[in-house]
């Protein structure tokens, strides 16, 4: 039988197992809505700005593996997405969406709504897709499914003429796909695997440096088996934490600006790096020139063009982190080879006394709402089971150091991208995909301005998120920069008139709360707890000149850390 | 590369988000349709031709690539020149265009326009032995490779 592209379309993502759809009707896209309409299956989640439907999918894709789904119309449909598509390229997430276009036959003329959308997104994303002939529609929306999904995953943007949406063609959906173009490598190359484990043993001094490549590739069990097979250190990147359990005893804390000092310590005397999906990013390795001077450097990924881009390494290794690091367990265990016990055993020695300096232990006694006590609270409270989205700045960080993961896909936060109005629309798709799950959501008071609007998408949906606001009436992390390479010049950072987010979130239909005094912290967080099927907005009145420590400063090696 | 519209703005934007040069790139349709093949001169240091290397394998339309400077390999290049040509500079031309395995293709009673087929280098070499100011427009095609031998794309 004959479908129309709009029908086609809906199919194809049913067959892709598609449950939620994020998206914003317009002109373009109605013959999308309309066949929307007429079926149960894919469930399209109205948003309340395109931005918040690209954050949404790529919350849903990190918190399940999955790729995410976003549907917006042409012109101002697509440039909004484009924030989110941008984000989530940065972070490597799967991710689908697709725009509204006008007619074929208008393109090029400044028809209305009309942008070029592939030109837009062409250095943002994975790959696009500009659809002329319906009879290629089903194909390539398994194709686009399979490339967000599979070697180094990202968004794929479809561009949809309205005309295609309404023309007819038999509907088949492939089930394989193969691309002569395009054929990630997955396993890795055995022999240099065995150097790889070979320099591993012969480490005096090693780490475990491993990324958000681990949690993309699903590799945290393994991560984890290797690891303690060794009893090395694991640090991990802000992508990373989860992905080895934050409250093992081997582990670290994060690592780069806002590292522990005993993580970049440790990395900066290492002897054996051992870099896990992870791409060298400069807020990891601080100034090049002075990074990890005395090590040989493992590194396993997934996309050569991670490999050497920063830090030439010794021993690269191309393919996914299970594969790998299967390999490598298997190795070591066939092996008669062990590491040196006593050069280890002095390695945790040095380690411990890093550990000493208690690098995030924070003023108690301040009579003030500390954040870092927020986010203690949020992880006691939540048994450090929830899944914790983030928006970007000082919160982001604190909720980095301070909540404890233990599994991969619970941290959710724009890293690469570092986008503001993140936290809530994530918090959305995670909510979705995990109903009965806490999702909390970690913000500031500028960064939930930026998609505050997402309050009515909540409540519309009774998604009972806990926004946890550390609001220190600063863009802090700005002022931070400011306090210490500006003289204190707080140009632009003082966040002024701010709304009441009682009042605010009272408004949207939720729970308000606001919480002044260092001792309501732990019952408030509570109370908000047991509000199981509400949205409750978490007011923190923090203190407003509160610090990131450690910190690494602009041009410093990873041992130059400023500390509290 | 895929024979697909846009594939040619992935590598130039490529080229220019990163930051790359490009000296020179040219595109055409091959012996297969649904292919076509570009050949892109660009320079840098060793580690920056990596990444190029790396980040050009890993757009979709890409189907091969090959460094041909690593290996033997054949460039060629066109180039139309037009001079101005009067009096004593007519037979001057002329046989510069022999020596240079030039030919001229059109002529008028003030101008020579002369094409030439040959690497880069030499290309550049004629045109640096022509006075400058006797030049009146120059179109050149861009490099185009090929590896020497038996050895193709396909291998
Ligand atoms: C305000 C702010 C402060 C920040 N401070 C810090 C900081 O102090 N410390 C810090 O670490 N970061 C910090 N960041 C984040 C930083 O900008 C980078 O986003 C982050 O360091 C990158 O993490 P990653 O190296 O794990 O790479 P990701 O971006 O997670 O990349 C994953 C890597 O794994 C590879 N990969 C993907 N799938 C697989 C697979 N299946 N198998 C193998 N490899 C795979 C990819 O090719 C890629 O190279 C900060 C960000 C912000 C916004
Ligand atoms: C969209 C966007 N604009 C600007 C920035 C730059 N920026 C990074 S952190 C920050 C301050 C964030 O303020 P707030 O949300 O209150 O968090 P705080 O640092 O105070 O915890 C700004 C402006 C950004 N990351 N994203
Ligand atoms: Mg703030």
């Amino acid at each position: 039988m004959e479908l129309t592209g709009a029908e086609i379309l809906v199919r194809s993502l049913k067959e892709e197992g598609v449950k939620h759809l994020f998206g914003y009707p317009g002109g373009a896209v109605l013959h999308i809505y309309d066949a929307l309409y007429q079926q149960e299956d894919v469930k399209h989640v109205l948003v309340r700005h395109e931005q918040a439907a690209t954050h949404a999918a790529d919350g849903y894709a990190r918190s399940t593996g999955k790729a995410g789904v976003a549907l917006v119309t042409s012109g101002p449909g697509a440039t909004n997405a484009v924030t989110g598509i941008a984000t989530a390229y940065m972070d490597s997430i799967p991710m689908v969406v697709i725009t509204g276009q006008v007619f074929t036959n208008m393109i090029g003329n400044d028809a209305f709504q009309e942008v070029d959308s592939i030109g837009i997104t062409r250095p943002c994303v994975k790959h696009n897709f500009l659809v002329k002939d319906v009879a290629d529609l089903a194909e390539t929306i398994k194709k686009a499914f399979y490339i967000a999904t599979t070697g180094r995953p990202g968004p794929v943007v479809i561009d949809l003429p309205k005309d295609v949406t309404a023309a007819k063609a038999e509907f088949n959906y492939p089930k394989e796909i193969s691309m002569r173009s395009y054929n990630p490598v997955v396993e890795g190359h055995i022999g240099q695997i065995k150097r790889a484990v070979t320099m591993m043993l012969s480490a005096r001094r090693p780490i475990f440096y491993t990324g958000g490549g681990v949690v993309l590739g699903r590799g945290a069990a393994e991560l984890t088996e290797l690891a303690q097979q060794l009893n090395y250190p694991v640090t991990n990147t802000l992508m990373g934490l989860g992905a080895y359990p934050a409250t093992d005893k081997q582990f670290l804390g994060m690592l780069g600006m806002h590292g522990t000092y005993e993580a970049n310590m440790t990395m900066h005397h290492c002897d054996v790096l051992i870099a896990i999906g992870a791409r060298f990013d400069d807020r990891v390795t601080g100034n090049i020139e002075k990074f990890c001077p005395h090590a040989k450097i493992i590194h396993v990924d997934i996309d050569p063009s991670s490999i050497s881009k920063n830090v030439k390494v010794d021993v690269p290794i191309v393919g996914s982190v299970t594969n790998v690091l299967q390999e490598m367990i298997a190795m070591l265990k066939e092996g008669d080879k062990k590491p040196d016990e006593q050069a280890i055993g002095d390695w945790w020695k040095q380690i411990t006394e890093w550990r000493g300096a208690d690098c995030l232990k924070y003023d108690t006694e301040s009579g003030k709402v500390k954040p870092q006590q927020v986010i203690e609270a949020l992880y006691r409270e939540t048994n450090g089971d929830a899944y914790v989205t983030s928006d970007v700045g000082q919160h982001q960080m604190w909720a980095a150091q301070y909540y404890k993961f233990d599994k991969p896909y619970r941290w959710i936060n724009s890293g690469g991208l570092g986008t503001m109005g993140f936290g809530l629309p994530a918090a959305m798709g995670v909510q979705f995909a995990h109903p009965d799950a806490t999702v909390a959501c970690v913000t500031g008071e500028g960064s939930i301005q930026m998609c505050i609007q997402e309050l009515s998408t909540c409540l519309q949906y009774s998604l009972p998120i806990k926004i946890v606001a550390l609001n220190n009436r600063y863009l802090g992390m700005v002022r931070q920069w400011q306090e210490f390479f500006y003289d204190g010049r707080y140009a632009m950072s003082y966040m002024d008139a701010l709304p009441d987010f009682v009042k605010l979130a009272e408004s949207y239909g939720h729970v308000g709360m606001r919480i002044e005094n260092p001792a309501d912290v732990d019952g408030a967080m509570e109370e908000a707890m047991k509000l199981k099927d509400r949205l409750v907005f978490m007011d923190f009145v923090t203190d407003s000149e509160e610090n990131v420590y450690p910190m690494i400063p602009a041009g410093a090696g990873l041992n130059e850390m400023i500390l509290v | 590369m895929e024979n697909e519209a846009g594939a040619l703005s992935r590598v130039a934007g490529l080229f220019s988000a990163r930051g790359y040069n490009i000296e020179s790139l040219t595109v055409a349709p091959t012996e297969d349709p649904s292919l076509s093949r570009m050949t892109v001169v660009t320079s840098g240091s060793e580690e920056i031709i990596e990444q190029i290397t790396k980040q050009l394998n890993k757009l979709i339309d890409v189907v091969k690539l090959v460094n041909l400077s690593e290996d033997e390999h054949i460039e060629r290049e066109m180039a139309l020149i037009k001079v101005k040509a009067v009096g004593e500079a007519r037979e001057e031309y002329k046989r510069l265009a022999d020596i240079f395995n030039g030919r001229i293709i059109d002529v008028t009673e003030a101008s020579y326009t002369i094409e030439l087929t040959d690497s880069g280098d030499r290309i550049v070499e004629f045109i640096a032995a022509i006075n400058a100011d006797q030049i009146i427009e120059i179109v050149r095609s861009g490099v185009s490779g090929i590896a020497r031998g038996e050895k193709s794309l396909h291998s």
